[in-house]
């Protein structure tokens, strides 16, 4: 399939700062794409390069099979972008900003625009300045949603949104989405990646850590096991595939690769099973599993505190 | 938990973040304070240049605005021509300072996380106005330092740097106060500003409608210079008197500010000002959907008080012109040094192309910034949602960059329509001075635009430091320029620095085109330089300032170990 946008080798610096680090990110057309990683990851380095905004140090990027540095101003009358942490013109109003970028996006379609704005419950009268944080998103939100673009490219557009914005932004994507329009989704959020995406990709300090079509990125996360025993477990450590998070004698909290499952649970049995929990992998197990430096079952496992890593 | 909690906290923080800005305002005032005491005590090294000096400027109502005459010894000229200015710098720093470490704040959802943390309600401000009364302290001792330095008293130094401090301390309490009124940091960074205007004015006033003593060095001003704490700056008389009691009116002043914002902070909601802000159209009318439109949109409300504000200027002084004659006639020093600036013996003509020239200078103070809102744009984040439409990296700027040449010109049109009007029909000459005085406004535009072509090259070629680039190439072609330079004999090397220096004095002599052109042409290279180096460059983000990197988040959030990159300093 054609992809929508096509990235290899990518090598950006900042001074000392390598932000990505021969990062590659394939999107397809007609997909939604899930773009993962914590803060500082280089997510939005890498939409910057791809908007022409930023120029790459090294590697080959392509948008529609353009050059976005130099064809920018061609390219960007097919996309929409909506940026991390939105900011506007103060003393414009959210109306005005609306037509504006819709306008030099291409145009907009007026019908689209009241609706969204009523869904969003925008007030389009207020000058931005005084717009909090999520309104200023959701200005953004209409002004790319009302647009009749190709492409989507969304900065973690959920940000500042409250729940109930959050399921009008996930009824706007899928709509995007069955109108055949591309997607790319930046987010630490779960939920919205898990909701949305076909494929994902999760990106750590600069580099593609893991990107693949969200099922089959569901097959490697490890399933959660916590089981309690009879007689003092041994012999876990030498189980290929499970990472042991907690073990205290006759319990233990332990992560499992989906195809050591079988092997695993043979080997507990073996010690009197007296309770047994477990839980699908979410996604979030499998981002936290790169967002740990080791990766590994190994001693390393306590050093990833779960609620930092998850932290955005 | 008290309203203050957390305040010493954020101050170290507040100090982190802003030790550079502040820091290069503290030096670059005290430098400016020291360097002109420099100047003067080379220059005046004899009681009767001093005395002749002095007696002109204490003399003449329209010299009187600018300082007051304390005496006829250096301290007192050096305070004169300089201590107005500097505390107005001062006022200035302050009251931008204490906005950005409040209001700006808040605008960028800083002030939500700290609100959320171990932080009062009162904490930002207190925090921000402890900073700001620190740098005033440390200005004022660098005040009198550099004074002292130039030999001249301890006690007359002292009191020097007490009255700029006292004044930039006076205006951090105005700008408190304005923060809580306004909803947003420009309009409060805006209401500060009219406030330091309006207190110069009443100084300058006072100034003008006071009298001289029968010595003729000394001018005692009317009641209108008591009410500005501008005023009671000069009127603390450092090097003629030394009125310490003076510093007793800053401390009322400063407390009952810092009183009112405080109660006025305690009656509203974070993130909301007192005066709601109007509201704006549901659509946009066509005219700014382009970027020409939205550039003229953002900028015509600063051109439209600018040209209101030369035109008055300008009439007045046009005005003025006939009556200056008479009093020039009588006071020949005076004559000199208006023939000096003016480049002519003819007073009237004189004085009315020391006006254009004056003017001229204080219009780049109007260019410089409109242009730096190239660099404002694009580090605040607003640039980039914009250049992610089909809008062009050239297309962006030639927006403003037109909008900006264009009003530079009508402003100095403006000028000299103005003040060739008045004093035309002053001297029954409209035609003439018109004409003339239309002329030698036109011709400075080729100066002010050489500033702007400066500040264009800054924002393409290292826009990290476009802005202190701007504002000291500003300095210097004000310094070496005719107003400044040429007054005090700077050697001619220095001079030729200013752009100002190089444009035809008209009506004093007549219109050349080549240093016109040369102007325009180094202009004209400096920008398209600034442009092309633009269109190669990555986007700069003001990183750590609010802009799409909370590194402060980021950074209290990241495990430690981990391999992620360093914030960058200053975040
Ligand atoms: N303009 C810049 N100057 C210096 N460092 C930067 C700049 N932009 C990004 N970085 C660094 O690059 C890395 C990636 O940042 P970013 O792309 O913003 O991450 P993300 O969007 O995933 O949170 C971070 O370590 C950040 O500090
Ligand atoms: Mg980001």
């Amino acid at each position: 399939m054609l992809n929508a946008i096509a990235a290899s080798n990518l090598v950006k610096t900042f001074g000392a700062t390598r932000a990505l680090d021969h990062f590659d990110l394939a999107v397809e057309a007609g997909e939604v794409h899930g773009f993962l990683g914590p803060n500082g990851a280089g997510k939005s380095t890498t939409i910057r390069i791809l908007l022409g905004l930023l120029r790459c140090d090294d590697g080959d990027v392509s948008l529609f099979g353009g050059d976005p540095w130099r064809d920018a101003v061609a390219l960007h009358r097919r996309l929409a972008y909506v940026p991390d942490d939105v900011r506007l013109w103060e003393n414009l109003s959210g109306g005005e900003v609306i037509d504006l970028l819709g306008r030099l996006r291409g145009g907009l379609d007026a019908r689209r625009r009241a609706e969204l704005i009523e869904r969003y419950q925008l007030d389009p009268t207020k000058k931005c300045g005084i717009y909090s944080k999520g309104n200023r998103q959701k200005v953004a939100l209409v002004a790319a949603f009302a647009s009749d673009v190709e492409l989507y490219i969304m900065d973690e557009p959920t940000g500042g949104l409250d729940p109930l914005m959050v399921s009008v932004f996930r009824d706007c994507v899928r709509e995007a989405r069955a109108a055949g329009r591309t997607v790319l989704l930046s987010s630490h959020v779960f939920a919205d990646v898990e909701a949305l995406c076909d494929r994902i990709s999760i990106i750590r300090d600069g580099r593609n850590v893991e990107s693949g079509a969200l099922s089959d990125l569901r097959h490697l996360a490890r399933t959660a096991i916590t089981v309690e025993t009879e007689r003092p477990l041994t012999g876990l450590e030498s189980l290929p595939g499970v990472r042991i998070i907690a073990l205290d004698r006759q319990r233990a909290e332990l992560q499992v690769q989906p195809d050591e499952l079988d092997r695993v649970l043979r080997h507990l049995t073996g010690f009197g099973v007296r309770a047994l929990t477990s839980a699908p992998p979410s996604l979030e197990e499998m981002f936290m599993r790169h967002y740990d430096t080791s990766g590994e079952a190994s001693a390393n496992a306590a050093r990833a505190p779960q609620d930092e890593a998850v932290a955005g | 938990m008290t309203a203050f909690t957390g305040t010493l906290p954020l101050v170290r923080v507040a100090l982190r973040r802003d030790r550079i800005q502040l820091g290069l305002w503290v030096l670059a005032l005290a430098g400016l304070m020291t360097m002109s005491a420099n100047g003067f005590v080379g220059l005046y090294d004899t009681q009767q240049k001093l005395e002749e000096t002095v007696a002109i400027l204490a003399e003449n109502p329209v010299m009187r605005a600018m300082g007051l005459a304390s005496g006829a010894n250096v301290g007192a000229l050096v305070m004169l021509r300089a201590l107005p200015i500097v505390a107005i710098l001062a006022t200035l720093m302050s009251a931008m300072a204490v906005v950005r470490h409040t209001r700006q704040n808040e605008e960028t959802r800083r002030a939500e996380l700290i609100g959320s943390a171990v932080v009062g309600r009162h904490a930002a401000l207190g925090a921000a106005l402890i900073l700001v009364a620190g740098a005033n302290i440390v200005l004022a001792l660098l005040v009198a330092g550099g004074l002292m330095l130039n030999g001249l008293g301890v006690q007359g130094a002292l009191a020097a740097g007490a009255a700029v401090g006292a004044t930039g301390i006076s205006f951090a309490g105005v700008a408190a106060v304005t923060v809580q009124v306004s909803e947003r940091s420009r309009g409060a960074t805006g209401l500060a500003a009219i406030a330091v205007g309006g207190a110069f004015l009443l100084s300058a006033a006072g100034n003008v409608l006071g009298s001289a003593s029968p010595s003729g060095f000394v001018v005692h001003s009317a009641w209108p210079a008591w009410l500005s704490p501008i005023g009671w700056a000069q009127q603390m008389r450092p090097f003629g008197g030394d009125h310490w009691w003076v510093l007793g009116l800053f401390a009322v002043w400063s407390a009952a500010t810092v009183v009112i914002a405080f109660a006025l902070e305690r009656r509203r909601d974070l993130g909301r000002g007192m005066v709601p802000e109007r509201r704006g159209p549901a659509r946009a009318p066509n005219a700014l959907l382009s970027p020409l439109g939205l550039a003229w949109r953002l900028h015509r409300g600063v051109l439209l008080a600018w040209a209101v504000g030369v035109t008055v200027f300008g009439a007045t002084f046009g005005a003025v012109s006939g009556a200056y004659e008479d009093i020039i006639a009588e006071n020949p020093d005076a004559a000199e040094v208006f023939a000096r600036v003016g480049g002519t013996e003819e007073p009237t003509e004189a004085f009315l192309a020391t006006i254009i020239g004056l003017m001229a200078t204080v219009i780049a103070a109007y260019t410089v910034p409109a242009l730096l809102r190239l660099r404002a744009e694009e580090a605040d984040g607003l640039l980039e949602p914009l250049l992610a439409t089909s809008v062009g990296r050239a297309s962006w700027m030639l927006s403003h960059v037109t909008v900006v040449v264009l009003g530079t010109v009508v402003l100095l049109l403006l000028t000299g329509v103005s003040t060739g009007l008045l004093a035309g029909l002053a001297a029954d000459d409209v035609t003439g001075l018109l004409r003339s005085l239309t002329a030698a406004a036109l011709v400075q535009t080729s100066a002010v635009l050489l500033l702007g072509g400066v500040v264009l090259a800054a924002f393409g070629l290292a826009p990290r430091f476009a802005g202190p680039i701007a504002w000291a190439a500003f300095a210097v072609a004000l310094v070496a320029g005719p107003m400044v330079g040429g007054l005090v004999d700077l050697p001619r090397a220095v001079l030729d620095l200013s752009p100002f220096t190089h444009v035809p004095v008209i009506p004093a002599e007549p219109f050349e085109a080549a240093p016109v052109a040369v102007l325009l042409a180094v202009a004209v290279l400096l920008g398209a330089a600034g442009l092309v180096a633009f269109r190669r460059r990555d986007l700069v983000l003001q990183a750590g300032e609010g802009g799409p990197h909370p590194f402060a988040l980021r950074g209290l959030r990241r495990p430690p170990g981990e391999g992620v990159a360093e914030p960058l300093p200053g975040a």
